[in-house]
């Protein structure tokens, strides 16, 4: 043990690895460090941030779905309908229209019928006449007792 | 150092171990092996983590670096959790002590007859006249061992100790520290100075002299396994190697510690 100027030569030597270190060291690394820090802190906040978005667009993808659903339900309710009344309308119509032949078929009969029955009338009346002529030959002017014939024509 | 001429003596051979290689005469003496390897180490230890200082980026880190930000990240959470004012020294400083004091130690773990050895093969000197510890080449390796080392080392953290007490507590409040406490009665200020004043100056004594202490202790039981145990000291130096491998750690981090404990202790109001 004997202190001897090695201690001013050590001490020299202490001062300027200090110096050094504080100056050219430390600064560099903790300031390597501490960026390191921030950039991971950075990134755990982006990915719990990404994390939160994808939630989010979730929960929408999902309201968007059920919408689509809901519409989609709506309209194919609308479309039956829709479907419904275009066939009681068609229904409706062909009814209608069955009716509407179906008068007109019997309006058509009925006047068919009339005439013939006027031509049978009239058939019946000329018979009658020429019946009558033959019956009393000349005795019967024809054009006297005209009347008499649409008389009778009259009554069939 | 030598015993008669072809035999060496077991006190020859540990006075030969403990004796530094010096220049100059009386106080003016330089120990040049304890200067050269401190000097190394210090540089090992500044130039490894320069490199790392100058390519360092916050990417992700090579397998140097991320050693080396593992032992600065370690010294910065013992400064931070210790001192709680700001300083851009302490946390340097602590680091260097740290690393450099590590580095220092771990020479102690070199088989004590290499470096020396070698050391006289340089200096001219044949194995025949090693052998025989005829070497006048003298190699101390462990520069802790040397307590002017360690006493460079605790009148630095000192200084520092008293630039901090004045700067943040002023020359009247560092002294008022000295003679009013513990005792704040006037007719006790004299009791109290002296009671301060042992314990100021105890501090640096204590924190070189247990470095001091335990490396030397150390080395000289590595000494004495080598110079008596012929060739049973392998195995017992393998197991003074595995304890004294707690030790060489421990003893940096504790002056480390202290050194961090006493500036804080420096820089608070009490």
């Amino acid at each position: 043990m004997n202190i001897n100027a090695t201690l001013f030569g050590e001490l020299l030597a202490f001062i300027f690895f200090v110096w050094f270190c504080m100056k050219f060291v430390w600064p560099p690394i903790m300031g390597a460090i501490e960026e390191r820090q921030k950039k991971i802190a950075d990134g755990l906040a982006a990915s719990e941030r990404g994390e939160k978005d994808l939630e989010l667009a979730q929960a929408k993808a999902t309201d968007q779905l059920k919408e689509a659903k809901t519409q989609a339900a709506g309209i194919i309710e609308q479309a039956k309908k829709r479907g419904s009344q275009i066939v009681d309308e068609e229904t409706q119509r062909a009814h209608q229209e069955r009716e509407n032949i179906i008068a007109q078929g019997h309006a058509e009969i009925e006047a068919e019928r009339n005439r013939a029955k006027e031509d049978l009338r009239k058939q019946v009346a000329a018979l009658a006449v020429a019946g009558a002529e033959k019956i009393l030959e000349r005795q019967i002017d024809a054009a006297a007792q005209s009347d008499i014939v649409a008389k009778l024509v009259a009554e069939l | 150092m030598a015993g008669s001429a072809g035999e060496q003596t077991i006190s020859g051979y540990i006075q030969h171990h403990l004796t530094n290689a010096a220049v100059g005469e009386g106080f003016w003496t330089f120990h040049v092996d304890t200067l050269a390897w401190s000097v190394i180490l210090g540089l090992v230890f500044i130039l490894s983590f320069r490199a790392v200082a100058k390519k360092a980026s916050a990417g992700v880190p090579g397998k140097w670096q991320a050693c080396v930000e593992l032992i600065v990240e370690f010294v910065d959470d013992t400064v931070k959790s210790t001192y709680h004012g700001k300083s851009a020294l302490i946390a340097p400083l602590a680091l260097t002590i740290f690393v450099w004091v590590l580095l220092m130690n771990l020479m102690d773990l070199i088989p004590v007859d290499f470096l020396p050895i070698l050391a006289s093969l340089i200096a001219g000197e044949s194995m025949d006249v090693i052998a025989a510890g005829q070497s006048h080449t003298y190699m101390k390796v462990v520069p802790t061992t040397d307590v002017n080392m360690t006493f460079a080392l605790s009148l630095g953290v000192f200084a520092l100790m008293i630039f901090y007490s004045i700067k943040i507590k002023g020359v009247g409040g560092f002294l008022k520290e000295l003679y009013a406490h513990p005792f704040n009665t006037p007719w006790l200020y004299w009791f109290n100075f002296i009671l301060e004043t042992v314990s100021l100056v105890a501090k640096p004594l204590s924190l070189s002299l247990r470095l001091f202490g335990n490396l030397y202790a150390g080395e000289l039981i590595f000494i004495l396994i080598a110079g008596t145990l012929g060739v049973w000291q392998l195995p017992i130096h393998f197991l003074w190697a595995a304890f004294h491998l707690l030790i060489i750690p421990l003893q940096a981090f504790i002056f480390m510690m202290l050194t961090i404990v006493y500036l804080s202790l420096a820089s608070e109001e009490h």
